[in-house]
């Protein structure tokens, strides 16, 4: 990358100067070449982060990402950007601490400012329990390194004092755990910082083009079928999100999926008010404030299957009846945005990153409603199989065979109804 | 907010029904002779289309049966209600 063409300080100051007329497009929209070393299918965080670290950290930059609309336009563009990594079980912790440390580093990394606030991540217990639950969650945590910690109903109250915790309320609050490390991140920003960071080392990104089909030879994958014609590659890496099962569909597999609507709104901005991440598993709400005021707000998933990015007013309402209940406060806010997303459950709520039955083709899905948090480790660990033709033994468990020989990662409790 | 016409009561919110997922995934008989993979495709593995989806749904705060649904999964229109134990409707869309 060229040094002008750095973000930092002194560019800012001398675009000022100019009206702001000069900036760089943060990335090239090339022509399709005829072939690749790797396509990458699916334009979001993980896709990019894909992309990236294949060139980043196994020096492989003949490769191209093919988005059939835009950049992030997917979930990343549409997710309430909760970032932790206080799982349950090993193989989960591993893997989104992991990503969490690469979130730690990934402004300066990207040279783009992803807006990541580690502003700490409260999750509530309602009920005995929970409060076990959480208890166990928190030691499971801290033997596996990861910054976790029990809160009292009063430790509660001190550190998030709009938070109804009279114990006669509809939810009464009986404790919670915190993650001080978690926070938010700027959602847009991820997509961007990758995909400019991506195209410095030479990646070719690819809009408005989408797959339409594979090209398999003797089980093998020659290239990939679009909108823009044939592509060839030698690998294609699947990372499409709530699309998971038609792309799948398309090479001639089938996936343990399912793709749900997931809901999200936001309020108008006000003061800042709410310094922290509150989630609820109990009563499906998680919310926080972001840097422009907005109260952001997810729901839980609609029940059926459906690929319109869009879900039933009753379950945002379910989701609103719960944060009145929690935050009385919030009762005269007016409510801005309300959108869906398609997202990808898993039976064992945890994603599928690895090898596929056909041979140079690797997907990496499932992440339901919670693989924001996981974008750079997710990237960085689809890179390596990609690269290596194996996975990483953070991903490892992590493959579809998992669903054959028995070994679920159930993260239900953890990951199955928040974030 | 879908509106689902239960077979029994008639036209109802979804609010009152519970979602089953996939219709007609019948049990494998010789189960004795399974392999695990087969077992992981009866077990897991969904269709899932980008179309129309043929799906079981229960009248949870009604009269509580169950039937099938035909519903395409971009528009959300239901194509067809029918019971529990009827082939699919042969659909083309
Ligand atoms: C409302 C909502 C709230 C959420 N909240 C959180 C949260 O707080 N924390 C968290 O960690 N996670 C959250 N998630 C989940 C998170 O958004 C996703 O797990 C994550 O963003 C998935 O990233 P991705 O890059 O794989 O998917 P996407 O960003 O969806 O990218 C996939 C891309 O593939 C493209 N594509 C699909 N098919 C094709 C094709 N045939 N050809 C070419 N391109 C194709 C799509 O257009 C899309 O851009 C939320 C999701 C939603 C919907
Ligand atoms: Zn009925």
């Amino acid at each position: 990358m060229a040094i002008s063409s750095r973000y930092s300080i002194i560019s800012l100051a001398r675009n000022a100067l100019n009206y702001h007329r000069d900036w760089q497009v943060a990335w090239r929209s090339p022509e399709p070449k005829p072939d690749y070393d790797v396509i990458i299918v699916g334009g979001g965080g993980h896709g990019l982060a894909t992309a990236y670290y294949l060139a980043k950290e196994h020096g492989i930059t003949n490769v191209a990402v093919i988005e059939k609309g835009w950049l992030g336009g997917g979930n990343t563009g549409r997710n309430t950007t909760v970032v932790r990594s206080n799982y349950l079980w090993d193989e989960s912790a591993h893997l989104y601490e992991h990503s969490l440390k690469l979130w730690e580093g990934l402004s300066q990394d990207l040279n783009f400012n992803t807006m990541f606030s580690q502003r700490g991540l409260m999750s509530l217990a309602h009920n005995t329990h929970e409060l076990r639950e959480i208890n166990r969650r928190v030691n499971a945590n801290r033997l596996n390194g990861i910054d976790s910690e029990v809160l009292t109903v009063e430790q509660v109250k001190a550190y998030c004092p709009i938070l109804n915790c009279d114990p006669k309320s509809r939810y009464p609050v009986m404790g919670a755990s915190l993650q001080r490390r978690g926070g938010i991140a700027r959602h847009d920003a991820v997509a961007w910082g990758y995909a400019r960071a991506a195209d410095a080392r030479g990646i070719d990104i690819i809009q408005n083009c989408e797959v339409t089909g594979f090209r398999i030879e003797n089980g093998r994958v020659r290239g990939v079928e679009t909108t823009r014609g044939f592509i060839g590659a030698k690998k294609v890496g699947c990372v499409v999100a709530g699309h998971a099962s038609v792309v799948a569909g398309m090479a001639g597999f089938r996936l343990p999926i399912e793709s749900h609507p997931l809901q999200a709104l936001v309020s108008e901005p006000i003061k800042p008010v709410l310094h922290t991440v509150v989630m609820s598993s109990a009563v499906h709400v998680y919310l926080s404030q972001s840097d422009k005021g907005e109260i952001v707000m997810g729901a839980g998933i609609d029940a059926f299957n459906s690929y319109a990015q869009r879900g039933s007013p009753f379950v945002v309402e379910h989701l609103l009846n719960a944060l009145l209940e929690l935050f009385p406060t919030f009762s005269r806010l007016k409510l801005m945005r309300e959108w869906g997303g398609i997202v990808d459950t898993c039976p064992d709520a945890s994603p599928i990153i690895g090898r596929t039955p056909v041979e140079g083709i690797y997907f990496n899905c499932g992440w339901g409603t919670g693989g924001f948090k996981a974008t750079p480790g997710s990237g960085w660990v689809m890179a390596y199989t990609i690269a290596n033709d194996r996975p990483h033994r953070l991903n490892e468990p992590f493959a579809l065979d998992r669903f054959v020989n028995g070994y679920l990662i159930d993260e239900h409790g953890a990951a199955g109804v928040a974030h | 907010m879908l509106l689902i016409s239960c077979p029994h009561c008639g036209p109802r919110a979804e609010i009152e029904f519970a979602y089953g997922h996939e219709a007609h995934i019948a049990r494998p008989t010789d189960q004795e002779k399974l392999t695990d993979a087969e077992w992981a495709d009866y077990l897991f593995m969904r269709k899932n289309p980008k179309g129309v989806h043929y799906e079981r749904w229960v009248h949870a705060r009604g009269c509580r049966r169950w039937f099938n649904v035909a519903r395409h999964t971009v528009t959300h229109e239901i194509l067809a209600v029918y019971r529990m134990g009827d082939p699919p409707p042969a659909l083309d869309r």
